[in-house]
């Protein structure tokens, strides 16, 4: 198989502009006759069904939440970045389209992220106009902040609530064409498969999660909007809800799977506080702007927070600053993170064993309390509700945590996953993160996907198609694929085995947290895959799952989804295993410099690794689309 | 359903009518205590006897009565409307309730259901009496006036009566309590400056008020 | 610590419901309220008893979903989202009884779930802004004054979990549907469809079977992130205003 990113031809700042000219166009008049289907309702998914729709589109929404409002990206905090150059401090298109690529560590396509910088522009232009609260100076106008580490003030922000406010926006974008009867919502409502005919991607089946009905859903196209797959390790940042199916299904309906390796770890992230630890919650990275990490310089097993201002400052490793004097504790996500899993391995952890200080001591001496709770206030009480520590007093303790991932469906510069008809957005395709993912740039990214390229590419799969190509959910393909459906979910409801579907998932979780988690070693995931097989066995041969299918059974929904993370970890561990370099969130110890940080491969893995299913317990056949960089120059990241 | 009566049934509609009614009946109870207070002036009901005269043989303070009349039943049939569809609204109630929010203001129905009871009583008592008789009159500078003062310091002779009258006092100074308050952000008068000055003006109205009504029968039980 | 529950079970909407106790003795105090349920999930599942149902997502206190009643309380205890409880937040040996929201306008789907779709329809009928994607001014063409800025924010931070309508006496859903209004008629952005607006979610929100508000300031009490009764108040003035200017006959 041959991928065609399709990425035009011409000077990087023309290529979107040329390429929307030489898209079809669908007249308008026959826009109505087209149906399509939004999996998932966050910024991508409510964005595009509600752009669509405007354009005239017919579309049906799903979301197995009870609202399309509650979709994950409601959980963002930090902010969404624009190249406005609000702030005259020198940013630009170019800028950011530069900031990007270096940030995913080269592992992104130029065009593509390039696209992403120029409409990051009207995204914030349209937001504002649907009644987003951003933050503003005293004279009215918007105000900026800089994030994660960037030398400009770039990103827009509402408290530490973006995500929710450019969420609501989408939604309310949404809400309208639902009352305008444009878009047909279907609330607790789960993709359990997608249907394919003759090649193209022509429906979809999914589960009344409070019925249980199974339904055929028939449309002229398929956008997959559903997020990405970080639950796979079971504790992440992720909602609990949040899974891969959907992405899954079309994967092994043809889709290939690019990139799923890459996954990125937070670093400031409250730690485990125990075996019942249903998820992590994330602190805003800003945190580090006046938090100093430092481990004891001697192990002190189980040492508490309370006690930290015993250790006096000689016995104390503040190791970020030690090791990167230039960057201090605002070196990148990866480092962060990789640094304090290494002072844990080391036994220096405190708390738990798995946690180190974020200690705000000088800060608060510095600055005096009062600033220090104008600027964190929410987070410290987010701190202390959830830990019973008071930041004020003790050191926070933080630990990293899986938090997005870059890899997802490829897709081609239409969005077009390799499945004509069959699109993925946002978190869930690969396109712009390249190894890693900026701060403020994961909004940005769905926004752009729903608002502004879809609408203008969808447009040319469904000229070309032609309105009267449509299979009806009659057509046997459907009826085959409701049989499937059915037949999974009996076979799942009639193991009755011992264990749970969170027993299971946190064994799972626990090995690719282990082997394919802060850094990978090619021994340790060959000892996850065979893992990840046994227990992929065992969950199809003892999971316990009681009740019936017809009706609201939330084990049932988390089975079914577990079952797709069982498989698509291995994977990720395949994917890990043959990128024996160290690149962005993904790190091979067997690919370090000799002081120990990330040893990337440009001549022999500067290209997309996309996965193609061929059959169950058959490896996956690996294609490759070298990236070409004609504008940017590879260079090694160096923070120190 | 055209949108004046559209407006008058909407949920927020009902609760301004609520208010207003609301809002003139704290009014006529500041005339209303203003005149009473003449019952402890010490000229035997004189005043108090032509006082409650104009008020039954004025034109103008007819029509206000009527309005007041009016006023009282509005307030009353959109109470009973309101607390029957916010019942439906919560067909299955919970096991276990702590409440965040003050006693009265949950209980306005009650209290306004033992103050209606009251005002039948009270205008069955003197009011009645004084527009139907049978009563005495009295005679000041030639001019022949009903005797309601006779009336009024008859019943407050008697320990029941009068205890009647300072428990329903009590009663209303919780309606008003909630009510006076209340009646503002109904009306959308919600704002930080005079918030303060609303809920001191609420507060203390709801004491005095009731108070000195309360205090005119003590006063008289006493005497 | 060791904890007695007794927790509303109920098969469907067409059933009816009941409390039932569980016995847990191994709650570690740092667990939150919902891993504490799903600790007993597992125990029931695994003693082949049907697990308990109930609505949960992003467990950060931001999506909204969880919504339980515990102890006489939405969300229990402290002003916060269900998921953000801990059981620090209890005394060893307590009963803790929890119950689904209770509203005619939010029916019980099973269990502890409740339908809470009346929201969205509410929000159909005009809380929104009708833009369409592209073609709309540059983002710093219209000025707003920070404080307006702000007080749009502290509206529109509400999360839709529908405490207030669960806190209130008369189940009422005007903190939610005035926080939407407030939101809008605050910015310059909402004011072509500002009347409209109020009056259509007002209609929708009756339409529901929402009751009406008694000033009782449950809700605000009981709101996890906060909203203030002000909106109530604006709500109130921007339907007066619809209403009698508004050429909606």
């Amino acid at each position: 198989m041959k991928l065609d990113s399709k990425i035009p031809e011409g000077p990087l700042a023309e290529k979107w502009e040329k390429h929307k000219f030489n898209l079809k166009l669908v007249n308008p008049a026959n826009k109505r006759k087209y149906d399509i289907i939004v999996v998932g309702t966050g910024l991508a998914g409510s964005s595009a069904a509600a752009s669509l729709a405007e354009l005239g589109y017919n579309v049906k929404a799903f979301c197995f939440q009870d609202s399309p409002r509650r979709a994950h990206s409601i959980a963002a905090q930090g902010g969404i970045n624009a190249a406005k150059n609000y702030r005259n401090d020198g940013d630009s298109v170019y800028r950011l389209f530069y900031d990007t690529i270096k940030g995913g560590d080269y592992r992104a396509r130029e065009g593509n992220v390039y696209r992403l910088a120029q409409v990051s522009v009207n995204i914030i232009d349209q937001c504002v106009a649907q009644g987003v609260p951003f933050a503003r100076e005293y004279g009215g106008l918007l105000d900026n902040r800089s994030f994660g580490g960037a030398q400009v003030s770039r990103t827009f922000y509402a408290r530490g609530q973006t995500g929710q406010q450019l969420l609501l926006g989408a939604y309310s974008a949404l809400n309208r064409q639902i009352a305008a009867g444009k878009v047909t919502m279907y609330n607790r409502t789960e993709m359990l498969d997608l249907v394919v005919v003759d090649g193209k991607a022509r429906g979809i089946i999914t589960r009344d999660l409070v019925t249980g009905k199974i339904e055929a859903h028939s449309g002229h196209a398929v956008l997959l909007c559903t997020g990405g797959y970080g639950n796979v390790f079971f504790l992440s940042t992720n909602a609990k809800g949040s899974n891969a199916s959907a992405i899954w299904r079309a994967h092994k309906k043809g889709a290939l799977f690019a990139n799923p390796c890459f996954t990125q770890i937070h670093p400031t992230c409250i730690p485990v506080s125990g075996d019942h630890q249903s998820k992590l919650t994330l602190m805003s990275e800003s945190l580090r702007n006046d938090g100093r990490v430092w481990v004891p310089k001697v192990a002190r097993p189980g040492l508490k927070a309370k006690d930290a201002a015993n250790i006096p400052e000689s016995e104390r490793d503040y190791f970020l600053e030690r090791k990167y004097p230039s960057f201090g504790n605002l070196v990148p996500r990866d480092v962060a993170s990789r640094n304090a899993k290494y002072a844990c391995d080391e036994g220096k952890g405190v708390g738990s064993g798995l946690a180190v200080f974020l200690d705000f001591a000088d800060a608060i001496k510095r600055d005096g309390k009062k600033i220090i709770e104008a600027k964190y206030g929410n987070l410290f009480d987010m701190y202390q509700q959830i830990t019973g520590d008071n930041p004020y007093e003790v050191p926070m303790m933080i630990y990293p945590a899986v938090h997005y991932t870059m890899g997802g469906l490829w897709v081609d510069y239409n969005l077009m996953t390799t499945i004509p008809g069959c699109y993925a957005l946002g978190e869930a395709n690969f396109s712009d993160h390249g190894a890693n993912r900026l701060g403020a740039s994961a909004l940005m990214q769905g926004l752009a996907d729903g608002y502004f390229v879809i609408p203008s590419t969808i447009g040319d799969y469904l000229a070309n198609l032609g309105w009267s190509d449509k299979v009806s959910a009659d057509h046997p393909a459907f009826k085959e694929a409701l049989a499937n459906v059915n037949a999974r979910l009996g076979q799942l409801l009639g193991i009755k085995g011992k264990k749970t579907v969170d027993q299971l998932h946190r064994e799972l979780g626990l090995t690719m947290w282990e082997y394919c988690g802060m850094s990978r070693t090619e021994e340790g995931l060959k000892k996850a895959k065979v893992k990840i097989q046994e227990l992929r066995d065992e969950f199809w041969n003892n999971v316990n799952i009681l009740g019936s299918g017809n009706e609201l059974n939330q084990e049932l929904e988390k089975a079914g989804r577990v079952a797709d993370f069982m498989e698509l970890g291995e994977l990720m561990v395949d994917d890990a295993l043959h990128r024996s370099e160290s690149c962005g969130g993904h790190f091979r110890e067997e690919s370090q410099t000799p002081d120990g940080e990330a040893l990337r491969n440009d001549d022999k893995f500067a290209y997309v690794g996309a996965w193609e299913y061929r059959a169950d317990n058959q490896p996956e056949v690996l294609h490759k689309e070298e990236l070409l960089y004609e504008n940017v120059k590879l260079t090694q990241r160096s923070y120190k | 359903m055209n949108w004046f009566t559209n407006f008058f049934s909407s949920s927020i509609g009902r609760k301004l009518v609520m208010a207003l009614t609301g809002l003139f009946l704290i009014l006529f109870l500041v005339v209303h205590l203003a005149g009473n207070l003449q019952l402890l002036l010490n000229d035997g009901g004189k005043a108090f006897n032509i006082y409650a005269h104009t008020m039954t043989s004025n034109i103008f303070i007819k029509i206000v009565g009527y309005v007041n009349y009016t006023m009282i039943l509005l307030h009353v049939i959109w109470a009973i409307w309101l607390t029957r569809t916010n019942k439906t609204s919560r067909p299955v109630g919970y096991a276990v309730s702590k409440n965040s929010s003050t006693w009265s203001s949950r209980n306005m129905g009650i209290l306004g259901t033992l103050i209606l009871l009251f005002l039948v009583f009270h205008l069955q008592g003197f009011w009645y009496r004084m527009h139907w008789g049978p009563i005495d009159t009295v005679s000041y500078d030639g001019e022949e006036y009903r005797n309601l003062y006779a009336v009024v310091d008859f019943a407050y002779s008697h320990l029941w009566y009068t205890a009647i009258y300072v428990i329903s006092m009590a009663i209303l100074a919780f309606h008003l309590y909630h009510g006076f308050g209340s009646a503002f952000q109904t009306l959308g008068l919600n704002h930080v400056k005079y918030n303060p000055v609303i809920k001191f003006i609420g507060v203390a109205f709801a004491i005095i008020v009731p108070a000195l009504f309360a205090l005119i029968p003590i006063v008289m039980f006493l005497n | 610590m060791k904890i007695t529950l007794k927790v509303w079970r109920q098969k469907d909407n067409n059933s009816k419901g009941a409390f039932k106790t569980y016995q847990l003795d191994h709650v570690s105090s740092d667990m939150s309220f919902l891993e504490m349920f799903d600790v007993l999930n597992n125990d029931l599942v695994q003693k082949g008893e049907e697990p308990i149902a109930f609505d949960h997502d992003c467990r950060e206190g931001i999506c909204g979903m969880c919504s339980m009643y515990i102890n006489g309380r939405p969300h229990g205890p402290l002003q916060t989202t269900t998921c953000q409880l801990h059981m620090r937040s209890f005394k060893d040996g307590e009963t803790i009884t929890v119950e689904p929201w209770r509203a005619a306008a939010f029916p019980v789907l099973k269990d502890l779930v409740v339908d809470r779709s009346a929201f969205d329809r509410i929000n159909q009928a005009g809380g929104y802004v009708s833009v369409n994607t592209g073609g709309v001014p540059d983002a710093n063409e219209i000025p707003i004054p920070k404080a307006d800025a702000d007080k749009a924010f502290d509206a529109a931070a509400c999360i839709a979990c529908g405490a207030c309508v669960a806190a209130c006496k008369n189940a009422s859903a005007m903190l939610f549907v005035s926080a939407k209004i407030s939101q809008l008629a605050l910015l310059p952005q909402g004011q072509p469809e500002r009347k409209t607006r109020a009056e259509k979610m007002v209609a929708q929100m009756d339409a529901e079977g929402f009751g009406s508000c008694t000033n009782t300031l449950a809700c605000e009490a009981e709101c996890p992130k906060g909203i203030s009764v002000t909106n109530i108040a604006r709500m109130n003035r921007e339907y007066y205003g619809a209403k009698f200017s508004s050429e909606n006959v």
